[in-house]
């Protein structure tokens, strides 16, 4: 890549303030560090991965709406992560965290583990059993 | 307390670490020298580690590795220390600090709180140096970021222990030991060998072997997976490619600027060369990316789109191979 071939298109990165470094070649074909403000193709691809959380919110707070899935579910979401990594959060094998995101079992968690979930989540129990959607 | 720390705005988290915190301790390397030095140029796909809902590429090695095999080529130790106490954890960072001495740790992006929304994935081998501590308010120099900046006591807690995949658990580390003389030359070569060896490993999910996989793969995905998972699965492998980070390409810039720099210390033209070729060869990925991220608008079944674009990663790959395989003659003799 050539120094005046480095994209300076718009971002998200941009829209902060902040450049990132690319290694790109001057005229004599050194290199040299170079600040991209962003990349449309990065943008793009980027777009695609957070469309696809959004979409997962979307049908989650559904669910959870119609009463098919727990709150734990919707706060998973919402907190881009999967069961793998809840799991972890909390210390719980995954089959039992797969079983909390049902709102009959839900329904039946003791506090202890409730707030073992709020606070990975970072609210209070009670918001936790009644989820601001 | 603020310890005197020269902030240099990197492309690669660990690498702008490392080359901090050595240059801290008098050892003037360059980014794309730790890069070259630590053998970073790689490439793995994980099919069953799943990151954000789709696999795992990883263009570099596992967190960590770049750092050890720089010390090791020259003759430095490391310190690490992973903790199950968080406060231990902090303990251990504020006598560091409190003792003028600047410290790396991994960190998961998700809680970083500069950090646009957009990056926060819970990604785990972010790096930072802490140089600092102002009551309950770290200092900290995040190489990817042009200027310090700060970290509350609970939020640097938060992103040192994050979970998932990669979990840091605190890690700290910082360099100790440093020697007054070392061999460069022999390190660069070292670097470059163990490159050559890893990008042309006969292990099917590794390097070039890697690359040709996953253009295999792409060609299956969308009747096998759908249209729809594809297109993320193959956003993921563009994002590991070219998110904050790689230089550009995959590292393959870095990687060529790396070489440039050693075909002068070691007098050898032809890596000069070879750099240039890399420098293509990153090019090629760039035109990958721009391919890959077009398929978005149709959204049609039509694998003949797949087929195009897995044609151009195998066309990279077969250049990767015929590169290191030169390479690795051109520093045979050394």
């Amino acid at each position: 890549m050539k120094k005046n071939e480095v994209p300076q298109d718009e971002s998200c990165l941009s829209k902060v303030n902040i450049k990132e470094v690319v290694y790109a070649v001057d005229e004599q074909g050194n290199y040299d560090k170079t600040l991209s403000s962003g990349w449309e193709t990065k943008n793009k691809v980027l777009n695609e991965s957070l469309e696809l959380i959004e979409e997962r919110l979307k049908e989650t707070k559904e669910a959870l709406l119609a009463g098919t899935a727990s709150p734990i579910a919707y706060y998973m979401e919402l907190h881009r992560m999967d069961v793998t990594i809840l799991a972890s959060y909390v210390g719980f094998w995954k089959f039992k965290v797969k079983r909390h995101l049902r709102p009959k079992v839900f329904a039946r968690l003791k506090k202890r583990t409730l707030k073992k979930y709020a606070e990975v989540f970072d609210i209070s129990v009670s918001e936790l059993k009644n989820p601001k959607v | 307390m603020k310890i005197d720390f020269q902030h240099n705005q990197s492309a690669h988290c660990e690498n702008g670490v490392v080359s901090n915190l050595l240059h801290h301790n008098g050892l003037e390397l360059s980014e794309p020298m730790i890069f070259g030095i630590g053998s970073g140029a790689f490439f793995i796909y994980l099919p069953f580690i799943k990151v954000n809902f789709a696999p795992a590429f990883s263009f570099r090695p596992v967190p960590g590795f770049i750092f050890s095999r720089v010390s090791k080529r020259l003759g430095f130790k490391i310190k690490r220390i992973k903790f199950k106490s968080k406060s231990k954890a902090q303990q251990v960072l504020d006598r560091e600090l409190a003792q003028n001495n600047p410290v790396g740790l991994q960190v998961g992006v998700y809680n970083l709180t500069y950090f646009p929304d957009e990056y926060r994935f819970h990604f785990n081998a972010h790096n930072l140096v802490v140089y600092g501590k102002e009551e309950d308010t770290y200092l900290i120099s995040d190489p990817v970021m042009p200027e310090v900046t700060t970290l509350t006591v609970k939020e640097l807690e938060k992103v040192r222990f994050a979970k998932g995949a990669f979990a840091p658990k605190g890690h700290i580390y910082y360099p100790t030991a440093l020697p007054k003389k070392f061999k460069l030359e022999k390190a660069i070569v070292k670097g470059i060998k163990q490159t050559c060896k890893h990008m042309l490993a006969p292990v099917p999910v590794v390097g070039v072997k890697g690359i040709l996989y996953v253009s295999k793969k792409i060609r299956t995905w969308p009747n096998k997976i759908g249209v729809k998972k594809t297109n993320h699965y193959l956003g993921q492998l563009v994002r590991m490619q070219e998110e904050i980070g790689t230089g550009g390409g995959g590292f393959r810039f870095i990687y060529a600027a790396f070489l440039q720099e050693a075909s002068q210390i070691l007098a050898l033209p032809r890596l000069n060369e070879l750099s240039r070729e890399m420098t293509a060869i990153g090019d090629l990925w760039r035109d990958f990316a721009i391919d890959a991220s077009r398929l978005y608008k149709n959204r049609s079944k039509e694998t003949d789109a797949y087929n195009k674009v897995a044609d151009k990663l195998e066309t990279i790959a077969l250049k990767e191979k015929a590169f290191y395989q030169e390479l690795k003659k051109a520093v045979s003799t050394l």
